[in-house]
């Protein structure tokens, strides 16, 4: 059994490129039910196509087709190991532009479902997927935030915990302050309010997260009534000041501030339960969890290494087992047919023959199998298949 | 009886101090948990040993109370703080209890124990709930020391906030609030048996009892006040600095 793969990366191909081949899963499935026992694995970061005993050839002139365009010179063409130990890599998250991300996993598995592949890839997709899971729990390669919304949300979480019931006030309805209300309402929170100048773009972001439209002049009012502010406007000057922070006691109020110039006074982050974040911040944490991302990968790329060691192992034992398979069938002919010239025998003689006989071949065939199930571990199992099957004329008996 | 002591004690002292070194590490958090686990219920045989050995309360002599002490601080921790979020809960709290368990040890809290000349229902009033009322704080002050450091990561932008991750801020918060309103009712039960019993027989306020009843007086404060989160979890530290000074400094001139 071969595996082969075929495909273009955020790696090899510009965003141009991808986007032509990029396919909706469906798509996707029916590119791959076409090309035989195949499995393609479409996203915006990538489009590989995954063939069992197939020639990856067509499938690169599958993908040539839908680009419009010679694909020869960007796509990579992986076979068995490498093909698999490049799956292995990109299930878990370490192929992918930001280390660790948990989407592409959910994307593999979508892909293996679309078509349900054969027993060969059944097993090397189910392999993969196995892998993606075990290295998100023994890592903690996905846990940070790679980004700057999703880190003033993981902060916010760092200060109230559960978001569920926190009220946000949003001010800017730019896209900067929409994605980070959107990672926090992702996590549970209310998007109270929405502020900006002009009213009719905060009225469509707060319609989105059914929040209240509020001009800008209204924040400081508005800050005794929420857990967490969001800043992105385009002002000049500060629009909130240390004055404007009401009395809270017991109830911590959190500053993201994505503006520059910042909308937030720094002397806001002094006072007590205030906790004030700008974007030099944000992108600090980021570029820390990032780090920390690639330390968690060096764990992950030994989890794949010991994967991939599984996989080498059963491929080589996919040659192997059908040859020990058909030897032992050609013995046991070999001794049935010997014992059916020895004629009609007393009950308890024949059983005494037919034990012997089935021990002594046992006997024989034990060391050649223990020596060829250790070949197969190594890289002399298809060797060794062919030459019992030579030794021996199993040629067309197997399995 | 002394040889069973004996052997309950080591397994329990090992399995803490391995909870100790595996905090240490977020790696091996779960380790750490399964050796308080299996530290506590060593322990737990050690004391129910103790009890069945002793023809009455067994933890009335200074090192015994340190032991059931010690017993009661890693059991309210286990009730809760057993999570991998509060690892450095465990690292705060558990080197204290291996420290005074060998303290325990030493001092020869751990043995076959003797008998006390107080009754049996004062001494498990008295003794038991200022123990028990004493491990709440300890594991406030835990919290409260938590509640600083992540408090203060946050207001100096740590990068690394995000890594090193502990429980948020408003759950620390509410667990130390809760730790101690529900060890400050067990304190003034304890110190009632006790004011009660020196009504009965007479005699003089000690410098340990004085410094119990300004324990009292700083977590009533804490409940009373209801000051700002900062502030409170000062006020838990210094409440905890007077249970230290009672339980190690001035245990001696109680007992």
């Amino acid at each position: 059994m071969r595996l082969s793969l075929v495909g273009i990366s955020h790696h090899v191909a510009p965003v141009e490129l991808r986007e032509r081949v990029a396919l909706p899963l469906d798509r996707a499935a029916t590119l791959a039910r076409s090309l035989g026992d195949a499995v393609c694995l479409s996203t915006c970061n990538r489009t590989e196509v995954y063939v069992a005993d197939e020639d990856e050839l067509a499938a690169l002139s599958s993908l040539e087709e839908i680009a419009g365009e010679p694909l020869r010179s960007v796509a990579y063409r992986l076979h068995d190991d490498e093909a698999a130990i490049h799956l292995f890599r990109v299930s878990a998250g370490l192929d992918s532009l930001i280390p660790g991300e948990s989407e592409i996993l959910g994307q593999v598995r979508a892909a293996y479902d679309a078509v349900r592949p054969g027993p060969f890839l059944d097993r090397v997709f189910q392999q993969a997927i196995a892998l993606g899971k075990r290295v998100r729990t023994e890592t903690a390669i996905g846990e940070s935030p790679a980004s700057v919304p999703a880190a003033a949300a993981a902060l916010a979480h760092q200060v109230f915990g559960e978001l569920r019931g926190r009220r946000v006030l949003v001010v800017g309805a730019g896209r900067v302050g929409e994605l980070a209300a959107g990672s926090l309402a992702a996590r549970g929170a209310t998007i109270a309010y929405v502020a900006n100048r002009s009213r009719e773009t905060a009225a469509a972001l707060a319609a989105r997260f059914d929040g209240e439209a509020i001009g800008l002049d209204e924040v400081p009012g508005r800050l005794a009534d929420v857990d967490v502010v969001v800043a992105s406007t385009g002002s000049p000057a500060a629009l909130i000041g240390a004055a404007d922070i009401p009395s809270r006691r017991r109830r911590p109020l959190f500053f993201i501030d994505i503006a520059v110039p910042r909308d937030v006074d720094p002397a806001v982050g002094k006072l007590e339960g205030c906790y004030l974040y700008d974007i030099d911040d944000l992108e600090a944490v980021v570029s820390e969890t990032l780090a920390g991302r690639r330390v968690e990968a060096e764990h992950a790329e030994r989890l794949v290494a010991l994967e991939a060691q599984r996989f080498t192992e059963w491929r080589a034992s996919l040659d192997v087992v059908p040859a020990i398979a058909s030897l032992r069938a050609h013995a046991e002919e070999i001794r049935a047919a010997e014992l059916a010239k020895l004629g009609a025998l007393p009950d308890e003689e024949r059983r005494t023959i037919e034990s012997v006989t089935a021990q002594i071949l046992n006997k024989l065939l034990h060391l050649p199998t223990v020596r060829m199930k250790e070949a197969a571990a190594g890289t002399e199992g298809t060797r060794y298949a062919e030459t019992i099957r030579e030794l021996f004329g199993l040629d067309g008996e197997a399995e | 009886m002394a040889l069973m002591a004996e052997v309950l004690f080591w397994p329990a002292v090992v399995a803490y101090g391995e909870a100790v070194i595996a905090y240490a590490s977020p790696r091996f958090t779960r380790l750490g948990t399964w050796g308080v686990r299996l530290g506590w219920l060593a322990q737990t045989a050690l004391l129910a040993v103790q009890a069945s050995r002793a023809d009455g309360f067994p933890w009335s002599s200074w090192a015994g109370s340190l032991n059931l002490f010690v017993w009661l601080v890693v059991g309210t921790y286990l009730i809760w703080g057993c999570r991998p979020r509060f690892r450095l809960l465990g690292l705060t709290v558990m080197p204290l209890a291996v420290t005074l368990f060998v303290a325990a040890r030493v001092g020869g809290g751990t043995g076959a124990g003797h008998r006390s000349g107080y009754g049996n229902l004062f001494l498990v009033l008295h003794v038991g709930f200022v123990l028990a009322a004493f491990a709440g704080f300890t594991l406030a002050a835990g919290l409260a020391g938590l509640y600083l450091l992540e408090d203060g990561r946050l207001k100096r932008h740590a990068a690394d906030i995000l890594r090193l991750k502990l429980p948020s801020l408003v759950v620390l918060e509410h667990l130390m609030r809760r730790t101690i309103a529900v060890s400050l009712p067990l304190l003034t039960l304890g110190l009632v048996a006790g004011f009660v019993r020196l009504r009965e027989r007479g005699g003089g306020v000690d410098a340990l009892m004085g410094a119990t009843i300004a324990t009292w007086f700083v977590y009533a404060s804490f409940l009373a006040f209801r000051p700002s989160a900062r502030t409170g979890a000062h006020l838990a530290l210094a409440g905890f600095a007077l249970v230290i000074v009672a339980r190690i400094a001035l245990a001696g001139s109680h007992f």
